[in-house]
């Protein structure tokens, strides 16, 4: 048969693309990369980056660009797997952004991170919380707008120990890279309080047809609360089912909770779940701004990390007018000592790269709203 | 051509072509209407009609029927034509003017090679990078394609012993420092041990009790990987694994993406190489006589038991490499790499492209992979395209795209040699 | 070890295996009639549950009673996802009958593929709060602690399902015909069985079976999206050969074998390994019976 010609066609088919989209070379504008998941079941976290991204990068360019010239964004999908991430990486590198907002999941962009710190490119994340990405120091060119996981799981841990009072607790989690990462803190810090008992610590397998198991087992245990590090859909599950069962345990949760779909899923049964996230800075006149601009645009309000991803450019871009340059060396120099007023606040970065400035507070869902508390 | 097929190609459209397609029209308005026209809120209990979508769809169901059908119809002439040609005219393919003139295939091979090792070269950092992941399932694809494409075992769970490859690189970076040249046969011969471990209890399954066996193996790996903190680092997985490099020179990440680029296409050739020699060997005629009577065979006086055995830990070794360099390439890996679903889509490679078939299983794996590379721009559909792509693909050509041809040995008189007839 | 705990687990595990056997019926079936393991039989349970999820918001505004509104959409969910059922074999199984099974299953395979991004597509990935509909039943309340309202009816419903089946299967002439060609296909036909009619039937019934598992999970966990289907897909797939695929009776008791293995595995051990359980478990079952719990031996043809 025609084996050699498929062959050839594909070759050929191959190189005509790589021509294609090699030769695409512009140095009349900055360029800036947004990278994360795009497609794929966690692209609700991030796409609400590329939108920030692009209202900003409008916002500038009316105003007459960066050092005169305007800005670009080279946006790609990451599909939130490190295998992807690392051509991803490389896609933009080879496009010679100057910076990259992104990525959205912490072990995509640890794989992307190798290839952007050897071509001397910041990268700055809305919503890699794992702490060793600023913590270990493998990583000079890494910032972030969101606080590490550590600093969460000590503030839901406080909470419940201390504000509420807990002495039983369950620490459960979804087995994934960002929820067990908070579990195990979560789990540490308890012990080494000695204030309040772990009586259970568990994975939950994503995507069960139920949770009843794990929920009477939880129900048995006799925990007074359930810190769970996790996702939305998991937790409006859990919850959910929960409260079915006549199960009043209190539900204390984390960041990828405290996000009005899980209210909107969850429905009656998400009142008085408690979840950290970051400090409500929606009366900031920047941050009202920032949400009706993407009201106008898109007629709704904005997802998740929306905020971080607009500080985050913000910064960058900020830094870039500050430093005079996209030098790499004049840039990290200018995110560490630059204030700059973002949709977060007043934030800068420390030297390990995390944002000084953004706190974290524990909100509450209080007649169908996240309320802050804390 | 023959007559059916020409009806099928120059037919006018009757009134009853007309009547049918409207008939699925309405069908598949029917079909598809909660799902495309309904979409309820049902915390605001707001309801959108989108009647547009179900316009679309009749009219599309409408032409693409008639399409349907007209494929279904030469494809039965194919088959017609195929049972009555294949004793009385033998068609003069491309493959069988190269047996003709061994020129065709040199000249085709060197051509690919010659771009094979300029790519990196010619294209930037991302082709390679790309290209990478694309060879990196053209080795998963051939390693597999032992198993099932020449063994005919249905394995589901492949991608445990590429994990595992990865794995080892990994740990023992970690742990020991080990290089990427030292992990790289050590990863294949770990994979398979595993491979062998896994094979001498379930060898005795047939069929999809097998499959479904190796996924439930696969399934576990990921889950342990997951689990046990102290082992692999769970779903936080192991960073910084080392690029490879050599002689210790510092390489830039260009460089050893180039460098593993080389690697992987090395690994190609010699797998390919490997490959083609089993097949010929005796090994090879009793995977296939394993593939297609397991009890002739064994009656033959095939060990099938050692048989399966040496498909299986070949198979993987390939795996165990392929592991090596993704985790070299990567320099990160956690257990979310590894699910089921990356088993699944190297056994569509192999399907899809031809089962035993060396060159269909390689198109098989870079258009698998390349093809949503390049669909980006259609980031949405991708995937349906894709799913519709294989639905497709199976229907019109079910043994592959080029499918292997089977070995013929004729026996040429007393005189003659024992001839490999057509290859 | 204390008894309400264990009746919990023990009453969690019937309800998982009560979904697991509604959508294993189908697979078994359809493996035991054309020998395809049919991939694409999850996304079927997943559009069974989205179309009662979209009748049940569409017809929220009539003002009707909520347990007719569910009695309704789980028919419509039905009807529609037995439609489903009958176009994908005619598009992507029956092309494939004479070719190499694999084909097949790729080409199911990529049906699922097809499938789930459709419901994507036109559904957006979020998850979907299910309405609650059924009130809770007044003679529950004693038990509300250890069972309630939707788990007894996907318990009995199940058991209804099954009842209805087992005598669909042995005493109706389709059902005759059923279990004619999955003995021997050339046979059925020359006793003048129409083959073709007896696949799409048993695709109709399995798809149906599906969709009202479908609709009984997503009251019960009470939200869906276009990915619930692959899951439960595969776990009665597992249990489907664990009692022995092609068996009808098999793919029921390996289902509600499968679902106590889960719940006690999590109760008693750790759910961090409650997959682990119930794969580790068809391992060792199926390396003592290679055939499955109540499989027939596969016969060696010489």
């Amino acid at each position: 048969m025609k084996k050699f010609t498929v062959i050839f066609l594909v070759a050929a088919v191959l190189v005509s693309f790589a021509f294609l989209s090699g030769c695409s070379k512009d140095s009349g504008t900055i360029k800036i990369g947004v990278a994360g998941a795009h497609s794929g079941d966690l692209a609700s976290y991030g796409i609400p980056s590329v939108k920030a991204a692009e209202l900003v990068v409008e916002d500038w360019n009316a105003n007459g660009g960066v050092l005169g010239k305007q800005i670009e964004l080279v946006v790609e999908d990451d599909v939130c797997k490190p295998e992807v991430a690392t051509n991803t990486a490389a896609k933009l590198v080879g496009e010679e952004v100057v910076a990259v907002i992104g990525h959205i999941c912490s072990g995509a962009t640890k794989a992307a991170l190798g290839i952007y710190k050897d071509s001397d490119i910041i990268c700055i994340s809305p919503s890699a919380t794992n702490p060793p990405l600023t913590q270990s120091g493998d990583y000079p060119n890494f910032y972030r707008t969101i606080a590490p996981d550590d600093a969460q799981a000590r503030l839901e841990v406080d909470f419940a120990t201390q504000t509420l009072g807990f002495k039983k607790l369950a620490v459960l989690h979804d087995k994934g890279d960002y929820g067990k990462g908070l579990a195990e803190f979560a789990k540490a810090m308890i012990e080494s309080d000695g204030v309040a008992e772990i009586v259970l610590y568990e994975g939950i397998t994503v995507g069960a047809v139920d949770y009843s198991a794990v929920l009477n087992k939880v129900k048995n245990s006799g925990a007074e609360a359930i810190i769970y590090g996790g996702y939305h859909p998991e937790a409006s599950k859990l919850v959910g089912q929960m409260r079915k069962k006549g199960m009043d345990t209190v539900f204390i949760s984390d960041d990828g909770v405290k996000d009005d779909t899980f209210i909107k899923v969850a429905g009656e049964y998400a009142e008085g779940v408690y979840a950290t996230g970051p400090m409500d800075t929606s009366s900031n006149t920047l941050t009202m701004a920032a949400n009706k601009a993407h009201q106008d645009k898109y007629g709704e309000d904005p997802g998740a990390f929306f905020l971080n991803a607009y500080a985050a450019t913000t910064a960058i871009l900020n830094a870039i007018e500050k430093a005079g340059s996209t030098d790499y060396d004049a840039l990290t120099k200018a995110l560490q000592s630059e204030y700059v007023d973002t949709t977060l606040g007043s934030i800068s970065f420390d030297n390990k790269g995390d944002a000084i400035g953004v706190g974290f507070s524990v909100f509450q869902v209080q007649n169908g709203v996240y309320v802050e508390i804390q | 051509m023959s007559d059916t097929a020409k009806n099928g190609l120059s037919r006018y459209i009757t009134a009853k072509d007309v009547k049918r397609s409207a008939i699925m029209a309405v069908w598949f308005m029917f079909l598809t209407f909660p799902i495309m026209v309904i979409k309820v809120n049902t915390v605001t209990d707001t309801v959108e009609w989108r009647w547009f979508n179900m316009l679309i769809i009749g009219v599309a169901s409408f032409i693409l029927s008639h399409v349907w059908k007209l494929m279904i119809d030469r494809r039965e002439g194919r088959m017609a034509d195929a049972v009555s040609s294949s004793v009385i005219v033998e068609k003069k393919t491309l493959r069988d003017r190269m047996e003709e003139k061994p020129m065709i295939k040199k000249v085709g091979s060197l051509v690919i090679l010659v771009i094979a090792v300029l790519f990196p070269i010619v294209t930037g950092m991302y082709q390679t990078s790309i290209m990478i992941t694309a060879l990196l399932y053209v080795v998963l694809a051939l390693g597999l394609n032992i198993i099932v494409g020449l063994g005919g075992l249905l394995v589901l769970g492949y991608i445990v012993f590429y994990g595992v490859g990865a794995y080892t690189y990994a740990l023992l970076n970690y742990h020991f420092g080990l290089n990427f040249w030292l992990a790289l046969p050590l990863g294949g011969i770990f994979a398979m041990i595993i491979g062998i471990l896994i094979a001498i209890p379930v060898l005795r399954l047939r069929g999809d009790y097998l499959a479904i066996v190796t996924l439930a193996f696969g399934e576990i790996f990921r889950i342990v990987m997951e689990n046990w903190n102290g082992l692999s680092f769970g779903p936080s997985g192991i960073a910084n694994i080392p690029r490879p490099t050599l002689f210790g020179l510092d390489f830039s990440i260009q460089q050893s993406t180039t460098l593993t680029y080389y690697v992987i296409v090395i690994f190609v050739i010699i797998t390919i190489f490997i490959v083609r020699r089993l097949e010929d060997s005796r090994l090879g005629r009793a995977w296939v006589a394993m593939r297609e009577d397991e009890i002739a065979g064994e009656a033959m006086g095939i060990d099938m038991w050692k048989t399966k055995l040496a498909a299986f830990a070949l198979s993987t070794f390939w795996a165990g490499v392929a592991g090596v360099i993704f985790a070299g390439k990567t320099t990160f890996i956690n257990p979310a790499s590894f699910t089921m679903w990356e088993s699944i889509l190297v056994l569509c490679m192999v399907v899809l492209g031809g089962m035993g078939s060396i060159p269909g299983v390689i198109s098989g794996a870079l258009i698998i992979t390349l093809l949503p590379e390049y669909l980006r721009a259609f980031s949405e559909l991708r995937m349906l395209i894709f799913g519709a792509v294989l639905v497709l693909v199976m229907v019109f050509k079910p043994e592959g795209m080029i499918p292997a041809i089977r070995q013929k040995y004729e026996f040429k008189g007393i005189t003659g040699n024992k001839n490999k007839g057509d290859k | 070890m204390n008894s309400t705990y264990f009746i919990e687990l023990f009453l969690g595990g019937l309800t998982r295996g009560s979904i697991y056997a509604l959508i294993a019926l189908g697979y078994t079936m359809v493996y035991g009639i054309i020998q395809l393991i049919n991939f694409a039989h999850g996304e079927i349970y997943m559009i069974g549950a989205f179309t009662a999820l979209i009748v049940s918001g569409a017809l929220a505004f009539t003002g009707l009673d909520p347990v007719l509104i569910f009695l309704i959409a789980a028919v419509v969910a039905v009807v529609w996802s037995a439609s489903y059922g009958i176009t994908m074999e005619k598009i992507a199984y029956k092309p494939l009958r004479k070719a190499p099974r694999l084909s097949a299953l790729i080409s199911a395979i990529g049906m699922s593929m097809f499938l789930q991004n459709y419901v994507l597509l036109a559904q957006t990935s979020d998850f979907q709060p299910f309405p609650e509909l059924i009130p809770d039943l007044a003679f529950l309340d004693p038990v509300s602690n250890i069972m309630n309202t939707t788990q007894f009816i996907i318990l009995v419903t199940t058991a209804v399902v099954m009842i209805l089946f087992t005598l669909l299967i042995r005493y109706t002439r389709i059902g005759k015909a059923m279990r004619a060609t999955a003995q021997d296909k050339i046979m059925a036909q020359l006793v003048g069985i129409n083959v073709n009619r007896v696949i799409m039937f048993t695709f109709l019934i399995g798809s149906s079976t599906a969709a009202i598992g479908g609709v009984l999970i997503s009251s019960h966990v009470g939200q869906i999206n276009f990915y619930i289907g692959f899951i439960a897909g595969i776990k009665a797939f597992v249990a489907a050969v664990l009692g022995g695929i092609g068996s009808i009776p098999g793919a029921v008791l390996g289902s509600f074998v499968l679902g106590l293995t889960e719940s006690f595995g999590t109760g008693y051990i750790s759910s961090d390994y409650e997959d682990v359980f119930a794969f580790a478990f068809l391992i060792i079952i199926l390396i003592f019976r290679p055939s499955g719990l109540l499989g027939k031996p596969t016969k060696k043809k010489v």
